[in-house]
């Protein structure tokens, strides 16, 4: 048991329908030219109503109206099937795209850290069927058999050879993935399946058919390997969603995001990398795309904080015009490291962590809203403190009396009765930036019984200038 | 009549049991006031829940209350938040009380999103206390930070004007500060008998 198939029988119908908060409402596909459009696929409900796959549209316009459509794009499914090697790119190193509408995998290797096969196989179907689409697993000793059995087959492990020679026995000659023409002709001579195609001498084969039917043969009994060119993940992330009709809220957009950004922690959960900043294009029929723009402090990669912080963004921006497209791209996509967690914490399950928290802030509240503190080495009170954090403990200060709050503008302090209980001390600086003061410094205390820090400029009768509180 | 024995001999024999009342458990926040702390049920901040300050008007002693507390929280590597202070914390004074400013993180807000950031806060249980100056938050308001504080664990600290002494308010521990004479009192603890007398503040 070496390889893993994943066969999707109904891709171009699932990429469709995940995008839809209701999947449940017929929909066809549409194929073929402008003059004769045809219907490609069907899901479900729309079989129900009686419409089939090559009907053309008017005929099934004609059977009943209540039907959506969308857009048979074979470009479209391929990108499908490179987003799903993506993802399954996180369990395997050797993720091969060789059959259409199907995924393989090698999984001996991965079966250490994820488990034995009945947990892994638990594991694939949860997360795709998360994602939204329909499969078909089969595991089997080599790829081209795992292929074959999964056209029969849904959740078939194969131990070893032999077993897979039991199993390959019953398969109908239409079903063994061999050339059509093949098939055919077989079926024609009386073979029914393919135990009995083996059966057949090699050199009366060799004699009626080309060389894939025997070369088909040997890749599924394992005599011969299959020659597979392996996935590389991109080093981009881009998708698109089409969306059918013009949208005026965001409420509307928040399905299509949760999706977007599920395939994005998707997509680097099979890379092991995070994303710190990824832009949401919202594509406007007349005018340019709106593109809003989120940034993170740090790497992440978990879907429900994504969701979470790009809806933050997206609740915030007023757009003129109406969206008919939502598109999600991440360009720089660093390394992720994960949050150390102490296995002795005692704070409650459900922390979230600073990190976590400090970006749902900023998410809501503005890039620059939450701040660090730190002292500056400059004696006007005004520069004394900076708003980042330190990175390094900072000195022991003079214990000189400082007021715990700093005014953002002095005011007048017009008030009468107001008492000097120190001072002066005087602060002279800031002559190299133009922004030099001279000025005496009290502590005062007013009639109410506040103590204040006042000045008061050298050389001005002003009066006394408040700049903090002794709180 | 018995035999006279002596009250010393029952009591060393440990014959009679003496009704004592126990020594209340040290709290996990004290005040850094030893006067304070002594009337307080909990002995110090009551834990995990919002304490109201009250004051009638600024630089009266109302941050020298909380300093003692801040300065042990940021020392174990906790995290402080203020929510959208009324001025900017000077790093010099608040490093000389011993807080480590590292530790501090300030929070711009408007005064509708400040209720929301101080919730998030609590809830998150990440932060060790946060601070916070709401200006027309009515009850509804302080029973979901008394509730968030309790869900995350945390400690909240809010300033508020002395006229809302009069409301009512879910806060487990309301303060008053004075400033002629400097002094505070207190209005409301949870578990206990508010203190009649007030305690002096030193300093100011």
């Amino acid at each position: 048991m070496r390889w893993v198939c994943i066969v999707f029988p109904q891709l171009a119908l699932d990429a469709v329908q995940r995008m839809h908060p209701a999947p449940d409402e017929p929909l066809a596909l549409l194929a073929g030219t402008p003059q004769r459009r045809v219907l490609q696929t069907v899901n479900a409900a729309a079989h129900a109503l009686g419409l089939r796959p090559g009907q053309s549209l008017t005929a099934a316009h004609a059977l009943v109206n209540t039907f959506a459509c969308a857009e048979y794009d074979p470009v479209e499914i391929e990108r499908w099937q490179q987003f799903l090697a993506a993802w399954a790119y996180q369990f395997s190193s050797q993720v091969s795209v060789f059959y259409p509408r199907a995924l393989l995998f090698e999984i001996e290797s991965s079966l250490g850290l994820f488990g034995p096969w009945p947990r892994f196989e638990a594991r694939l179907r949860k997360e795709l069927t998360e994602l939204g689409f329909r499969h078909r697993i089969v595991a089997a000793p080599n790829p081209a058999a795992a292929r074959v059995l999964a056209n029969l087959y849904d959740g078939l492990a194969v131990a070893d050879d032999q077993a897979l020679m039991q199993a390959l026995a019953p398969l109908p000659i239409d079903r063994a993935g061999l050339d059509p023409q093949a098939a055919i002709a077989l079926s024609r001579m009386g073979l029914r399946s393919l135990a009995q195609v083996q059966a057949l001498p090699r050199h009366t084969l060799a004699r009626r058919f080309d060389a894939t039917l025997l070369k088909h043969l040997d890749a599924l009994s394992g005599q011969r390997p299959l020659a597979l060119g392996f996935y590389q993940p991109p080093d981009r992330f881009d998708v698109r969603i089409e969306l059918n009709f013009d949208v005026q809220s965001h409420q509307a957009l928040l399905f299509p995001l949760r999706r977007l950004t599920g395939d994005l922690s998707a997509f680097l959960c099979g890379r092991d990398s995070g994303v710190q900043r990824f832009d949401l294009h919202l594509e406007h029929a007349q005018a340019a795309d709106s593109v809003i723009k989120v940034g993170l402090l740090s790497a992440e990669r978990d879907a429900a904080m994504l969701f979470e912080l790009a809806r933050g963004r997206l609740e915030q921006v007023q757009v003129s015009a109406a969206v008919r497209g939502f598109r999600l791209v991440a360009q720089d996509l660093p390394v992720f490291v994960p949050q150390r967690q102490d296995l002795f914490d005692d704070r409650p399950q459900q922390t979230l962590p600073w990190e976590q928290l400090r970006e749902r802030l900023r998410a809501r509240l503005g890039d620059e809203a939450v701040q660090g503190l730190r002292f500056h080495a400059d004696h006007r009170p005004e520069c004394a403190w900076q708003a980042a954090a330190d990175k390094n403990p900072c000195p022991t200060l003079n214990k000189v009396q400082r007021p715990g709050w700093l005014l953002n503008e002095p005011t007048l302090l017009a008030e009468p009765g107001v008492q000097i209980l120190m001072g002066p001390e005087r602060i002279e600086s800031g002559w190299w930036d133009g922004a030099d003061i001279r000025r005496d410094y009290y502590l005062i205390q007013t009639r109410a019984g506040q103590q204040g820090w006042a000045y008061r400029t050298v050389g001005q009768s002003d009066g006394l200038w408040l700049q903090g509180w002794f709180a | 009549m018995g035999a006279v024995v002596a009250l010393d001999a029952l009591f060393n024999g440990g014959r009679v049991w003496k009704g004592r009342p126990a020594a209340s458990p040290a709290s996990v926040h004290p005040t850094g006031l030893a006067a304070l702390d002594a009337v307080l049920p909990t002995g110090g901040w009551p834990e995990s829940a919002l304490s109201e300050i009250l004051m009638a008007k600024d630089g009266v002693g109302e941050l020298q209350l909380v300093l003692p507390t801040l300065a042990r929280l940021s020392a174990a590597g906790e995290r402080i938040v203020l929510v959208a202070p009324p001025y900017t914390p000077y790093p010099h004074a608040w490093q000389n009380a011993g807080v480590d400013v590292r530790q501090l993180s300030v929070v711009r807000a408007e005064e509708r999103d400040a209720l929301w950031a101080v919730e998030q806060c609590l809830r998150s249980g990440s932060c060790g206390a946060v601070l916070c100056w709401p200006r027309k938050a009515d009850d509804r308001a302080l029973r979901r930070l008394q509730v968030a504080a309790e869900t995350g664990q945390t400690l909240a600290f809010a300033w508020r004007a002395l006229s809302e002494a009069l409301n009512a308010s879910p806060a487990a521990l309301r303060l008053a500060v004075d400033a002629r004479p400097a002094q505070v009192r207190v209005l409301k603890c949870r578990g206990g008998l508010a203190h009649p007398a007030p305690i002096a503040l030193v300093g100011h």
